[in-house]
């Protein structure tokens, strides 16, 4: 079990990766990354929702008429994210109000829903939950990736706090905390990952 | 007639400033899915602009009749996504039977949209600015002509990129994320225009 769980772990990092394979789910996500720490805060809401919905997914399996099941599904994840945004809005309000609509919009978000219906739906619910756990960390290692180099050259923090030897010359590249760069920056990531790691093209579509 | 000017300015700054696809990154899945061709383009955000037009408008009916009254709030997650999904449903249903042609022009797009996170975005943004009905109306009218507007942009661009070299890791995603970002520049010279 240990090492297929580490297999797991490693194909969503890796050859699986959402993000930069099928370029799923960015939506709701790159608008924050222009921050590290309210990426940290979305990406731990939403590997707590596609972990959880894919266990209760797999759980309710056999119960879950086939023609409605996406709706179903959707009921599942959303039930979830509104247990993510509750706890959000009651423990860290500012960072709340900064997110906004885009706690909400896990709920569209095409991982949660491709896990669920690619995995959950013909797995038991052990190895579910830890396929979404796998599947967030993979998309949120990226997305922390992305937030990290925006922050640094777009504020010259990381954290909301300065770095020593590098804020205090930096030249702040304004564009990176606005909307392109977003775009640039993953679009960066995805070339250098591309030509570097992983260089056969299968999954690709 | 000041109503009217505000309704104009939350139309144009949700097509120009605002645009939900280049500054709030909403919808990008079909974006990058299916900006290959114009044709499709056309017809997957004729169906994006009515559903959200008339979504926007629909949920806010449910959220200050409904939900507020009863004070289900925090549902509202639940309640808009089962709302886009009926309407969306009901819409494709009454297609079909009124013009065939429309059916086909539009049918397969149209459940596509059901996860089409644009939409929901559009319904949580009206709640956060507090419009009234007009104005989320006019909102996801806007923001779906700003959505088409950019898809059409880039499906016409990816149409002449067919024969470009691009770099073999750029392919595909990549370098329309690129074009995207570009994009995203040219409208930021819209910015400050209108403030909504």
């Amino acid at each position: 079990m240990p090492g297929k769980i580490k297999k797991q772990f490693l194909a969503s990092i890796g050859r699986d990766n959402p993000v930069f394979v099928q370029v799923l789910g960015i939506c709701s996500t790159l608008a924050v990354t222009n921050v590290l720490e309210n990426t940290v805060v979305m990406c731990l809401g939403l590997i707590f929702a596609t972990a959880c919905s894919s266990f209760t997914v797999s759980l309710l399996r056999r119960q879950i008429p086939g023609s409605i099941r996406m709706m179903v599904e959707t009921l599942i994840i959303a039930a979830y994210v509104i247990i993510v945004d509750l706890v959000i809005q009651a423990t860290l309000p500012t960072i709340s109000r900064q997110l906004g609509p885009y706690v909400g919009l896990i709920i569209t978000n095409c991982i949660v829903m491709g896990r669920a219906e690619a995995y959950a739906l013909n797995n038991p619910p052990l190895p579910s939950l830890i396929d979404g756990v796998a599947a967030g960390v993979g998309y949120s290692y990226i997305l922390m990736i992305i937030a990290f180099f925006r922050e640094l050259t777009g504020s010259a923090t990381i954290w909301g706090h300065a770095v020593p030897g590098f804020s205090s010359w930096w030249v702040n590249w304004s564009i990176m905390v606005m909307a392109p760069g977003a775009f640039f920056a993953l679009a960066g990531l995805i070339w250098i990952i591309k030509t570097y790691i992983v260089t056969d093209e299968t999954g690709g579509k | 007639m000041e109503a009217f000017t505000g309704l104009t300015a939350i139309f144009f700054a949700a097509i120009f400033t605002n645009n939900i696809l280049l500054t709030n990154y909403l919808g990008m899945c079909s974006f990058l899915g299916v900006s290959r061709e114009v044709k499709t383009s056309i017809g997957l955000g004729a169906a994006v602009v009515f559903t959200m037009a008339f979504t926007s408008a629909l949920n806010w009916l449910v959220y200050y009749y409904v939900l507020i009254p009863m004070h289900l709030g925090h549902f509202r997650f639940i309640v808009f996504i089962i709302v886009i999904a009926a309407f969306v449903q009901v819409v494709e249903m009454i297609i079909e039977r009124v013009s065939e042609p429309l059916y086909n022009a539009l049918g397969i797009f149209l459940p596509l949209i059901t996860v089409n996170c644009a939409i929901l975005g559009v319904c949580l943004f009206m709640l956060i600015r507090d419009y009234t009905f007009a104005e989320s109306f006019i909102y996801g009218f806007g923001s779906g002509i700003g959505w088409m507007l950019a898809i059409l942009a880039m499906a016409g661009i990816r149409q002449n990129m067919k024969r470009s070299k691009v770099p073999k890791g750029l392919e595909g995603p990549g370098i329309t994320l690129i074009i995207a970002g570009i994009m995203a520049l040219a409208f930021m010279g819209f910015s400050g225009m209108i403030n909504i």
